[in-house]
């Protein structure tokens, strides 16, 4: 297998440093008007409950302070206190506070479809817009990173839309409507409070950074610490037949004190905003308090006790809200850096398909083929000429022929060298060679998970290119050297590869690949449950169910790439000889080890180094007395 | 669970304790503030008197700086305490996983275990520091607040009272149902991303059967599906905030209409009003926050047991009191041994098996898919425990033996053997931890790895990716089979080791082992009839029992099993009308 696989350093997971974001405004942009082609009307009406919300918030504080001047104290005066205008005023108030109530309920429910709305729609495009990707994008990322996308990064958007933007626009109109009202009651003072401010916004940025900083290392920390962990569990059980356990231990022990190190510094430094924030807070306070008695008591700037005593309770409602702000930056931050890594999946090229010939069921009376919507077991490239329109139907065989093919993973290194193979319809293909030879990027070329370089590959005389690749891969049914099943039960995994057999057919293919017995011996037959890949099944059992899975497919051509191998030689010859029965009149191409399993191929392709080195059936190959002959030999019982 | 978890906490017992220490100083700073500002406005500003302005503004810079100090305090012991009870537990989990025996492993997956070392610890650390800094700050906060509120008016407090136990109630119906629907939708949540996982493993089956939209659908159904789990736990969620502002406003026109009365008509000051309505918002924040605190707790709940469950895993096997060290020789002998993975499962792997191999003999072990050929050599070097009878090596039973002393007499080469990213040296001293290069270099000439090593750029210091992403299989099982080689074992062990070696690098292999290891017991498990036939004796099993044992001319006179197998392997598979018939 020359497949390059996805490369995991040691930094697999944990992505490195918090990469510089080329431009976070941008992101933040596209993030918004993510959300906003979706929930505009919803997302500007949680804005208006949000200045509902902070107008009623204001105008409470403000009747606080009326209260005792303009309602309390000229009761006291009267022998017969009149209690009318306060309680018309508390009505009032009332109202107000019932709308502010009111719009912070829907801005509650308005926010909570906004955010699930557009976590559910994020993910659907990126599960969507993955699948149409190409294989290379599986092979050259870490499938950690890409899990990650969908667990961390996504969670860091529900942060951000759930409650950084909403606090923001809320203090944002808190911050924006106090300062007027102080600056209305006195400016010298809001020069006061503003500097106290501009003290804050520097101790919060120090410790911003600081912590920021920490939070990097921690996180390249957790990443190293992660990769330890995951190589270990994975490697678990050769650490105990090596009795490792002592070294793991000691490796894991330097990177889990590390981690702490970094993880402790890091929430200090966060932790410490809060309680900076507000000390400086209330130091503002008495500064304000000193200077606005002493401009008051000097009568200078026309300041009065009871203007003082209603700026100094702004000045509390001030640095509130700026300490919130300070709190959700890191947030943010972490947001937009998700949202970066979810925008650079979504913007990865996806698996072009410019072919234009389809695969259609066909009907064949008397030579004369004509399209059909049964199933009638025969099939036939439609082929629509671009040129003028005009259709053929050319009988579907499984002919396949390379012509001068060149192909490299990278364009840089090649690893297959002027391929030339033909395959008649019904043939049997065989590649052999060792690890590393290219055999099965052979076959990855012929379902298109790849293209070439240079040359040319025909499907029944069909430019491979101009076929559309799902009808492509429909004619080609295909067992892996790894298998992979999916949860669900075992009928719904046979099903995989024709999703409206019938439960008889679902049988039938079972029994085709010796499966059947051993599912009937499994506690729920056919409906027992397979998780995490199968892992309650032995190798071998997967492979038999992969084999049945391609089985119900009933495809014109096969690819079995090692099916086999990890099949015991005694049920290896039972699948075997149903695999015969199933390749029968099928182009088929195997790759194997065991060269006993492909001695009747029409042909075999000795392969070494990209290269085809010996070609002919078993007799011809044995005669030229080369490569295959001595692997045959060494293969071969010599009692 | 929580005393499990709380025996985690170690060294860190002081920042545990000082944290809540501190964060109460400060909260008694914070309530003592307000009275300052309160005193500040009243005798200060309204009366006009500078100096007390001046005095009260000094105490209160002096309050803030004290609250500062211990607000500071309480951040850095917060963070030391959970970062360090995170690192205690990862370490107890870590150790307890090393002391695992292979049933043990069984039945944990190595994802769940990653999420329990990961996500889960993360969890707990969060949910330690928030219980830590808030638990005894916000009650305290509240009570305080509510005391001070009693002293100063008790009957008005009354209302208070009243908002705290209405707003209470409520919160907790809220917590109980949302918990309820959160827990629901997290083990749904988690087979969404499962499902992710398996598409990106699996990408080339699911492009090669073109199933495409059906992923996408069936993506499609689970996600809606989330959503409007995640809908029902928010809308319970979402009366959160209003109920608190309907409290808190409503506490404040309701102080202010009845203290309004009581200062007209009782005498009550002005003063007084203004610092009930002070302490209004801070009793209800503070309920608030207590509601928050459970909710996060209830929802680190899960992760809790499930780090428990690692914590509390008891290993399956352990060393004997009086441990032998020492393996006499390489003789092995099974007595009516019977095992199974499961005790609970009605059908054993092994039934009643006993046969014994001389000291130095190559066995070859061939037999189906499932006819327990791997549980009987992970039996050997005890991965396993039999159920009954008694497996013995060196003429003891392996329960007998200190564990590492047999594991490194009794060398295994793992059907699902993985390398560890290290240079190639490294890799390989895991068998022997001193082994100089050259002893190196002479067990990887025995497996065959030499010649493909010389070959690499960096020789022996070529740096092996994760899961050895950089060899190919062949060369992966060749280089384990050179780290095995390096303990110089009594027994060795070969799980269908040399399935991807090709031919003629595999009988190399075998010749080596005859030649350079003659003294050592070798156990090979293949499917290549070829990689087994000269083995002194074959063992061909079926279905949990001994179905042949012999050299290979006798089996392949008296075996029906063998004479089938080697049939098919060397007539090849063009012949298989024909051997039907025979069958």
């Amino acid at each position: 297998m020359a497949q390059p696989k996805a490369t995991k350093g040691p930094m697999g997971h944990g992505r490195g440093p918090a990469p510089k974001l080329a431009d976070p405004g941008k992101t933040l942009k596209r993030l918004l008007a993510f959300v906003m082609k979706r929930y505009a009307v919803q997302y500007i009406l949680v804005a208006v409950c949000i200045v509902i919300n902070v107008l009623a918030s204001v105008q409470g504080t403000m009747f606080t302070k009326s209260l005792i001047d303009d309602y309390i104290v000229p009761m006291l005066g009267q022998s017969t206190p009149d209690f009318q205008p306060l309680l018309t005023a508390i009505l009032r108030v009332g109202i107000f506070y019932a709308c502010g109530v009111a719009a912070a309920f829907a801005q509650q429910r308005l926010l909570m479809y906004v955010t699930q709305g557009s976590l559910r729609d994020l993910r659907d495009e990126l599960f969507s817009h993955m699948e149409k990707l190409p294989v290379k994008y599986f092979d050259t990322h870490a499938h950690g990173d890409i899990m990650s996308i969908y667990t961390n990064d996504i969670d860091t958007i529900r942060q951000l839309l759930s409650q950084s933007l909403p606090q923001i626009l809320n203090s944002g109109f808190t911050i924006v409507s106090v300062l007027i009202s102080m600056i209305v009651l006195s400016i010298p003072l809001t020069l006061v409070t503003l500097v106290m401010v501009v003290v804050m916004v520097m101790c919060t940025k120090y410790a911003a950074s600081r912590s920021g900083r920490y939070f990097v290392r921690q996180q390249q920390d957790l990443g190293k610490l992660n990769g330890l962990i995951e190589e270990t569990m994975a490697g678990q059980k050769v650490v105990k037949v090596f009795c490792h356990e002592e070294e793991s231990i000691r490796a894991f022990d330097q990177l889990n004190e590390a981690l702490c190190e970094s993880a402790c510094k890091a929430n200090s430094y966060a932790n410490i905003l809060g309680p900076i924030n507000a000390q400086l807070g209330n130091v503002s306070y008495v500064v304000c308090a000193m200077a606005g008695g002493a401009l008051a008591l000097t009568g200078f700037s026309g300041l009065t006790v009871g203007k003082l005593a209603s700026f100094l309770t702004f000045n509390r409602s001030f640095s509130m809200p700026i300490n919130q702000v300070s709190q959700q930056m890191n947030a943010i931050v972490m947001a937009l850096a998700g949202a970066d890594r979810i925008f650079k999946l979504l913007d990865e090229a996806e698996e072009t398909d410019e072919g234009y010939v389809d695969l259609v069921n066909v009907r064949n009376e008397a030579g004369q083929i004509t399209e059909t919507k049964e199933h009638t077991g025969q099939w036939a490239w439609k082929h629509t000429h671009q040129a003028d329109g005009s259709v053929d139907y050319v009988p579907l065989q499984g002919k396949v022929v390379f012509d001068g093919v060149d192909f490299g993973y990278t364009d840089e290194k090649m690893v297959l060298h002027d391929i030339k193979l033909f395959a008649e319809p019904g043939q049997k293909i065989a590649f052999v060679g060792s690890t590393g030879a290219g055999k099965t990027t052979i076959i990855n070329l012929i379902n298109r998970f790849y293209d070439i370089q240079d040359g040319k590959i025909r499907y029944d005389d069909i430019n491979v290119n101009k076929i559309r690749k799902g009808d492509l891969r429909r004619s080609l049914g295909i067992v892996l050297q790894d298998t992979h099943l999916f949860t669900g039960t075992v009928r719904d995994n046979i099903r995989y590869g024709k999703l409206d057999a019938t439960d008889e057919e679902v049988y039938a293919a079972a029994r085709l690949a010796n499966a059947d017995s051993f599912i009937r011996h499994l506690p729920q037959g056919y409906d027992t449950m397979l998780t995490g890949d199968g892992g309650n099944l032995s190798q071998g059992q997967r492979q038999l169910l992969a084999i049945a899975r391609a089985a119900i497919a009933d495809p014109p051509a096969l690819i079995l790439d090692e099916a086999t191998s990890s099949i015991d030689t005694r049920t290896e010859r039972l699948v075997q000889a149903s695999m015969d029965k199933l390749m029968k009149g099928r182009t088929t191409f195997v790759i194997a080890h065991r060269l006993s399993t492909i001695r009747n191929a029409d042909c075999i392709m000795v392969m070494e180094q990209g290269r085809i080195i010996e070609r002919g059936n078993h007799e011809q190959l044995m005669e030229l007395n080369g490569k295959y002959a001595q692997l045959y030999r060494g293969n071969q019982v010599t009692a | 669970m929580l005393k499990t978890l709380g025996a985690q906490i170690k060294e860190y017992k002081k920042p545990s304790l000082m944290t809540p220490v501190f964060m109460i100083l400060e909260v008694i700073m914070e309530m003592i503030i307000p009275l300052l500002m309160a005193s500040i406005i009243d005798k200060g500003v309204n009366d006009g008197n500078m100096k007390h302005i001046l005095l009260t503004g000094i105490l209160m810079t002096v309050a803030a700086l004290v609250a500062l100090f211990a607000g500071l305090m309480g951040a850095v012991y917060g963070a030391k305490a959970s970062t360090g009870f995170a690192k205690n537990l990862r370490k107890a989990m870590f150790d307890q996983i090393q002391s695992f025996s292979f049933a043990n492993i069984d039945r944990f997956s190595t994802a769940g275990l990653v999420t329990r070392l990961t996500t889960d610890v993360t969890n707990i650390q969060n949910a330690y520091q928030m219980m830590l800094r808030m638990c005894f700050r916000a009650p305290i906060s509240l009570v305080v607040a509510l005391v001070m509120s009693f002293y100063i008016n008790a009957r008005l407090a009354l209302v208070y009272l009243g908002a705290v136990i209405l707003l209470g109630g409520c919160l907790a119906v809220i917590v109980a149902k949302a918990n309820r629907h959160f827990r629901q939708v997290f083990p749904r949540y988690d087979e969404l991303n499962a499902s992710v996982q398996e598409n990106v493993t699996a990408i080339r089956v699911v492009k090669a059967f073109v199933r495409e939209e059906h992923e996408t659908e069936k993506f499609h159904k689970a996600n809606m599906n989330i959503y409007n789990l995640f809908l029902k736990a928010e809308k319970v969620i979402s009366y959160n905030p209003p109920l608190m502002m309907f409290s808190l406003y409503g506490s404040i026109l309701l102080i202010s209409w009845l203290g309004a009365g009581m200062i007209v008509v009782e005498g009550m000051t002005t003063g007084e009003l203004m610092s009930l309505l002070t302490y209004c918002m801070n009793i209800l924040m503070n309920l608030m926050m207590l509601s928050m605190i459970f909710v996060m707790m209830t929802m680190s709940i899960a992760s809790a047991e499930r780090i428990c469950e690692v914590l509390t895993e008891e290993p399956a096997l352990k060393n004997p009191q009086e441990p032998v060290y020492e393996v006499a020789d390489g003789s092995i002998e099974f007595e009516h041994v019977q095992f199974g993975y499961n005790t609970t499962s009605e059908e054993p792997v092994i039934r009643d098996m006993t046969l014994s191999i001389r000291s130095g003999e190559t066995i070859g072990i061939m037999g189906g898919t499932g006819s327990a050929k791997t549980s009987l050599v992970n039996l050997i070097s005890r991965l396993y425990d039999v159920q009954e009878g008694s497996v013995r090596v060196g003429g003891r039973d392996v329960r007998e033996y200190d564990l590492e002393a047999l594991r490194n007499q009794v060398a295994v080469v793992l059907q699902k053997n993985v390398l560890f990213s290290g240079t190639i040296y490294e890799n390989l001293r895991w068998g022997d931890k001193q082994a100089t290069d050259e002893e190196c270099q002479e067990a990887c000439r025995l497996a065959c790895a030499d010649e493909f090593i010389q070959r690499m750029p960096e020789g022996y210091n070529t740096y092996i990716e994760q899961g050895g992403a950089n060899v190919s299989g062949g060369q992966k099982q060749r280089l384990c089979i050179a780290r095995a080689l390096l303990k110089k074992p009594k027994v060795l062990i070969l799980d269908d080791s040399t399935s991807a070696v090709d031919t003629a690098t595999d009988a190399r292999i075998r010749q080596a082992f005859l030649t350079q290891i003659p003294d050592t017991t070798k156990l090979i498990i293949a499917q290549r009839i070829s990689s087994i036939q000269d083995a002194d004796r074959i063992l061909v099993l079926d279905d949990g029992r001994i179905d042949g044992f012999g050299t290979h001319e006798e089996l392949l006179a008296g075996n029906a099993i063998y004479r089938e197998v080697y049939e098919s392997q060397t007539r090849g598979s063009g012949d298989f009308d024909r051997m039907e018939g025979e069958a």
